[in-house]
């Protein structure tokens, strides 16, 4: 434990026996309910031989791993173009003319109010669009809004000695955001550009809504065939790890990440951004870096 | 335009269920994150494992995902309730790993020293937690805490699409009528606009309330 926090001191011999104590209910506790949840599935028959079946056919293998194939398809398509929006409406909002920023603002502010699963069903239903193409560009809309008020954030963040000594270097202010702020605000903010990756991962998933057909919708598929008996619990106990293995790896990269930048000389002038899915207030104050 | 006057009641019907599901599963999430925060600050390690394993695997599961297993699933064990009840403990459950960071995070800002001096002025353990560090947390929350909540009520809408009654689910209602589902889609946008907006003015008003100037 950190001996940073303020709720107590360094346990003595009687108190660290007492934590021992405690430690040991608490395990007993945590075993208990899984012990409980286990004879509740083996109960109600998740175990049986039917309900696990349908995974040793290479039929449904193969359709498990296309639905994954095109949930990493539709997170890469997303991940590329919200970075590329992202970066585009950044730069609206810090533009010097206003008749590039009153906009980019609004569209920024409306996309990160407005809830993802909308902009998807509007497209998906209101335009016609394709799943694919209208899960994409749902999901591009929101993360590109939501990584443009990273990016930002990430600029107004390096510290105003380096803008100030690069104009007077005498460069332009395309020169100085190019080769000055931006390197630096990409750095810092690389924790935060990834874990909202991951938001973007995970919301994938919302394509199952408007039946794409991506790894949840294979799995309800499988789950609701009545030859194995509707193995659902099977299905959600296989799916659930692969899902959140593959966000745990990102955030975990994240988290790399931040600590990495933080020990790097390059990112001295500027605050490192925690790795957590930077959500700000909308209609709040300028966005911070990191509140200390 | 004569969706919304058409259709007053559906619409109001959709709003309501959508600011009931916002307000019961925040309260679920606050009570549930604060339990959960002071398990991944507790002394005790057990304990400790818990709350990071429960943030953890919460953070990092899609909401999606999670709603198919709670309400499709949890009726597989013989627990047979209404779909709002369900839509409330996933959302409720998945926010609370979100809050618990934030609280957590709340209270590893307030210094060390704080909790030193408390303790030699004789304060015991609930005295130092409610009078000197939790007021000092509290302060350093409201944004991140109204910015998950703002998060919960955007996330709601994942609870029409499995037949709660909610905004986003008038759609289909609508549809089925033959409206223009353009301007049906303005209406719910609006209807999603009002619910974050308040929220965010609640929160701003706490901070500028409460909140610590820096």
């Amino acid at each position: 434990m950190s001996q940073a926090t303020a709720l107590y001191d360094i346990p003595g011999p009687r108190t660290r026996q007492r934590h021992r104590a405690y430690g040991v209910l608490a395990v007993a506790v945590i075993l208990g309910l899984l012990g409980w949840l286990v004879a509740l599935l083996s109960t109600t028959g998740q175990f049986g031989h039917t309900k696990w079946l349908p995974f040793a056919y290479q039929g449904i293998q193969e359709l498990l791993l296309r639905g994954l194939g095109n949930t990493l398809k539709a997170f890469a398509l997303a991940a590329v173009l919200s970075l590329a929006l992202g970066g585009a409406l950044a730069a609206g909002r810090l533009s010097d003319h206003r008749a590039v920023r009153l906009p980019a603002t609004v569209v920024v502010e409306f996309f990160r109010a407005m809830p993802v699963l909308v902009m998807i069903f509007f497209i998906f239903v209101a335009l016609k669009v394709q799943p694919l193409p209208a899960l994409v560009a749902g999901l591009t809309l929101y993360n590109g809004s939501v990584l443009a008020e990273v990016f930002r954030s990430g600029v107004n963040a390096v510290e105003r000695g380096q803008k100030e000594a690069a104009f007077a270097l005498g460069m332009r202010k395309t020169q100085v955001m190019s080769y000055v702020l931006v390197p630096q605000a990409v750095r810092a903010m690389l924790p935060a550009i990834i874990s909202q990756l991951v938001v973007a991962l995970k919301d994938t998933s919302l394509g199952y809504l408007i039946t794409y057909e991506e790894f949840l919708h294979a799995g309800k598929l499988i789950a609701s065939n009545l030859d194995y008996d509707l193995p659902f619990i099977p299905v959600v106990m296989v799916i659930s790890p692969i899902y959140i293995g593959m966000c745990v790896l990102l955030s975990w990269f994240a988290g790399w990440v931040s600590r990495r930048e933080q020990r790097s000389p390059k990112t001295e002038a500027v605050d490192v951004a925690a790795a957590g899915p930077g959500t700000l207030l909308p209609g709040g104050g300028p966005p911070t870096a990191r509140r200390p | 335009m004569n969706v919304l006057t058409d259709n007053f009641s559906t619409y109001a019907q959709g709003f309501l269920g959508t600011l009931q599901l916002t307000v019961y599963a925040s309260v679920l999430a606050l009570v549930l994150g604060f339990v959960m925060a002071s398990f991944r600050v507790a002394p005790v390690a057990a304990l400790r494992a818990v709350g990071a394993a429960w943030v953890t695997v919460l953070r990092n599961t899609p909401l999606t995902l999670l709603f198919f297993a709670v309400l499709l699933g949890l009726p597989r064990f013989g627990l047979v309730l209404p779909f709002q009840v369900f839509a409330v403990l996933a959302l409720g459950c998945y926010t609370s790993a979100f809050i618990c960071e934030a609280l957590r995070a709340g209270i590893n800002t307030v210094p060390k020293g704080q909790g030193e001096a408390a303790r030699s002025l004789g304060m015991t353990f609930g005295q130092t937690l409610g009078l000197v560090v939790l007021p000092q947390a509290f302060r350093s929350v409201i944004p991140p805490v109204g910015s998950t909540l703002i998060a919960l009520a955007k996330n709601s809408a994942i609870a029409g699409a499995f037949s709660v009654t909610e905004l986003l689910g008038t759609y289909k209602t609508l549809g089925e009528l033959g409206y223009d589902v353009v301007w049906t889609f303005v209406w719910i946008a609006v209807g999603y606009l009002v619910v974050t907006l308040a929220i965010s003015a609640l929160f701003n008003l706490l901070e500028r309330t409460w909140g610590v100037a820096r």
